[in-house]
């Protein structure tokens, strides 16, 4: 696969993330089990009165995107590419209640309209007059990286050259309140900065969008070269570093080359000995670092940690926030991005300075 | 660019047959699946019609050996049960012998658990089971670990044209030599959701859907799952696979021009099509057979109609739409026609398109009828969904 450049990015997250010129400089601590979005001025995007039609999810997925589109000066993409774990939550959820409340009568079209996955990808396309390649993937952990591999797919095929992907997921109150009663949500309140040392079952779940302009052309402003992208279903804990060495390799590195390597954990002590296990063996003089205790778990969080990459890497910084071990590095040219989500849906992403 | 991608299998569960040949019996007999509904308790039960499948869910799991308590939601079922008989039918013994991928595709996913259980779930955790069953793809994975696949495992959801689109990216990690064999398709079973929701739009027909008819009053929605087993050359050739067809284009483009609606002149199925043809390197002429979306909507069919007729211009090739016979099974829909077209090109025949008495005025195309017999290159097939996504492809005898 062609390397491709990541040009531009939008992030709407729990962070003040839309302004890229400070990325988690300033961090905004909860002690919450489920953490919200920062709602960025929408009105600046998106005309009022189709705010008002849309869910959240398609208002930071619209917003995030046109912030990635500007970045990169770009009008109209030849592709775009969204991946979403859950869909448009908020709206089904909506369209379920009314339905189940009001034994199927008196409803109305326009939340089942809007609950469909593909919401956010057409209402982009809607927005641009973009006719172009138009899919969205929704395999949970990997929704995000599906669209990676999907991009670097178009590029190898010369049928695109500026590609727009991105991954956004929304809270829904009804189906967070279910997923704390199965603790896939932490059933206790915690801070921030101990979800590392967190010791229950479940994850502080979040939501957020962003989005990224990739191309096969670097520019001045560019961030990072996205170099390969690995999605693995299922993965036995003890096959995981045979595995990370193998990638590696198929990109000409080792383990020592990786400069920082952004983890995934989330502070479910049942799944992140994962991260835990790459810790204290292959990476344990590597930089590590995470994100979620920001932004939150969710599906399409791993696309947060790609624009922490994305950043680090331009910057050649990493915000003290995202800081796991006390190994420093003193350049970033290769940085790995993995994660999986209850022990499925691994992914493997290597980004490189340019 | 120029690698084959090879179909060496094929599943499918719908209305019309639990198998590939009860499928093929249905469609030449001119044996449709459409009744009344029978499985799901809801108030519109009397106004509408479906392509329901006969099989409940006990029978299901029972088929599926599986447990007593399981968390299966009915399309991950009718999906493992498709996908399987893909697999078997490929005459795959070892999944793992060589890099294997699976692409799903769904709409609904585990709603059907969600909309039952979805305040009991508050009250007591008797289905608890089923909550994280609810995202769509939970299916594909349950897919996946019946049938051994994994490491690339992915569900796309595009709504109507989400199984076209698997298909498709199936097709593009074979040629490029990401995947050796992929299985691809979609499965979405009923659910009051998806009925109320197409209610609420008033595009259910009350009766018999008449796909291209002058008169059609809207859609009869169904539930399916069908996969195919692509394969590369390579595979092939080293394991003397017997080729069922080829997958030789496919385009995906976007209408942008409104969530639900398709715009007048069907400005992206018509770039759907063209991009299939380049894929393919073929020309319109040689297409012998297009197996519409055609839902019967007022709305799709008359911008089909339109986007066909600027692509292939006065000479339209032999067309039907096969969902008077499964109702528009959304998600899945463009997997089991996928299985429809392979059908056409193995027995070289044309599959009717039931209900249709009267040509639309404006457009004046006359669908296929009854069961025709000829040689069989070439079928586009088309498949539309809700935001504007227009997938088209193109399956080849050769």
């Amino acid at each position: 696969m062609e390397a491709c450049y990541i040009n531009g990015l939008g992030c709407i997250s729990a962070q003040h993330t839309a302004d890229n010129h400070q990325f988690l400089e300033q961090i905004v601590t909860y002690d919450k089990n489920i953490i919200s979005a920062i709602n960025p001025n929408y009105k600046e995007y998106i005309p009022p009165a189709a705010a008002r039609r849309m869910a959240k999810g398609v208002k930071m997925g619209v917003v995030a995107s046109s912030m990635a589109l500007k970045e990169a000066k770009i009008d109209i993409p030849d592709a775009i590419i969204s991946g979403t774990g859950m869909g448009c939550l908020q709206d089904s959820e909506k369209f379920v209640s009314a339905m189940v409340d009001n034994d199927e009568e008196y409803l109305t079209p326009t939340s089942f309209i809007q609950s469909t996955h593909n919401t956010v990808g057409a209402q982009i396309a809607l927005g641009l007059q973009c006719k172009a390649y138009n899919f969205t993937y929704v395999h949970a952990a990997v929704s995000f990286e599906s669209c990676l591999i999907d991009a670097q797919l178009k590029f190898n095929e010369n049928e695109a050259n500026q590609i727009l992907v991105g991954g956004v997921d929304e809270q829904g109150a009804h189906t967070y309140g279910l997923h704390e009663k199965i603790e896939h949500i932490k059933n206790e309140k915690i801070n921030t900065f101990d979800i590392k040392n967190a010791t229950s079952s479940g994850a502080v779940f979040g939501e957020g969008a962003s989005f990224f302009v990739l191309s096969n052309t670097k520019q001045e402003n560019t961030y990072a070269k996205l170099t390969a992208v690995e999605i693995v279903s299922q993965l036995n804990p003890e096959l995981l570093n045979s595995r990370i060495e193998e990638f590696l390799e198929s990109n000409q590195l080792s383990v020592q080359d990786v400069d920082a390597i952004i983890l995934g954990l989330n502070g479910d002590v049942d799944y992140d000995h994962y991260y835990a296990h790459l810790q204290n063996s292959i990476f344990s003089n590597t930089q590590q670092l995470y994100y979620k205790h920001l932004c939150g778990e969710y599906n399409t969080a791993s696309s947060f940690g790609f624009c922490l990459g994305a950043h680090v890497i331009k910057h050649q910084h990493t915000p003290q926030a995202v800081v796991l071990n006390d190994v420093d590095s003193r350049e970033y040219k290769n940085v790995l991005l993995y994660n999986q989500y209850r022990g499925l849906n691994h992914s493997l992403v290597l980004m490189q300075s340019c | 660019m120029s690698k084959r991608v090879a179909i060496t299998g094929m599943g499918i569960i719908s209305s019309i047959g639990t198998t590939v040949e009860e499928n093929y019996a249905a469609l030449i007999q001119g044996k449709s699946g459409i009744s009344i509904i029978s499985h799901i308790d809801t108030r519109h039960k009397n106004d509408i019609m479906v392509g329901e499948i006969g099989l409940s869910n006990d029978a299901l799991e029972k088929q599926l050996n599986l447990p007593e308590i399981n968390c299966y939601s009915r399309t991950a079922m009718l999906g493992v049960l498709a996908a399987k008989q893909a697999v078997k039918d490929a005459h795959i013994t070892d999944i793992t012998d060589c890099k294997t991928g699976l692409v799903s595709a769904t709409s609904v996913g585990g709603m059907d658990m969600t909309e039952k259980y979805y305040y009991e779930y508050l009250k007591d955790d008797t289905h608890h089971r089923y909550i994280a069953g609810h995202h769509g793809g939970d299916a594909t994975q349950k897919i996946a670990q019946q049938l051994g696949i994994t490491d690339f495992v992915t569900t796309i959801s595009t709504a109507c044209s989400s199984s076209a689109n698997a298909i498709m990216l199936g097709a593009r990690l074979i040629k490029a030599g990401k995947l050796d064999r992929v299985v691809v398709g979609g499965a979405d079973c009923l659910s009051k959701f998806t009925i109320n929701g197409f209610k609420t739009l008033m595009i259910l027909s009350d009766t018999y859907c008449m796909p291209f008819d002058k008169n059609r009053k809207g859609l009869n929605l169904g539930e399916a799952a069908a996969f195919l087993v692509l394969e590369s050359d390579k595979i092939v050739k080293q394991k003397n696979k017997k080729v069922l067809a080829y997958v030789s284009g496919y385009g995906n483009a976007n209408d942008a021009f409104h969530q639900t609606a398709s715009s007048e002149n069907g400005d992206g199925a018509t770039l759907a099509m063209q991009k299939a043809f380049k894929v393919a390197q073929l020309l319109p002429e040689q297409i012998d057979y297009i197996n519409a979306h055609g839902t019967a909507t007022p709305n799709n069919d008359l911008s089909e109609s339109r986007a066909i007729q600027r692509v292939f211009g006065k000479k339209i090739p032999d067309l039907s739409s096969t969902k008077a016979f499964t109702g528009h099974t959304l998600a899945a829909a463009a997997a089991i026609e996928a299985v429809y077209a392979v059908l056409a090109l193995q027995h070289d025949k044309v599959f009717p398109n039931l209900n249709f008495k009267t040509a639309i005025e404006e457009i004046g195309i006359v669908p296929i009828t009854s069961v025709k017999e000829k040689q069989i290159q070439h079928v586009l097939s088309n498949s539309f969904g809700f935001g504007g996504n227009c997938s088209t492809l193109i399956f080849s005898k050769n």
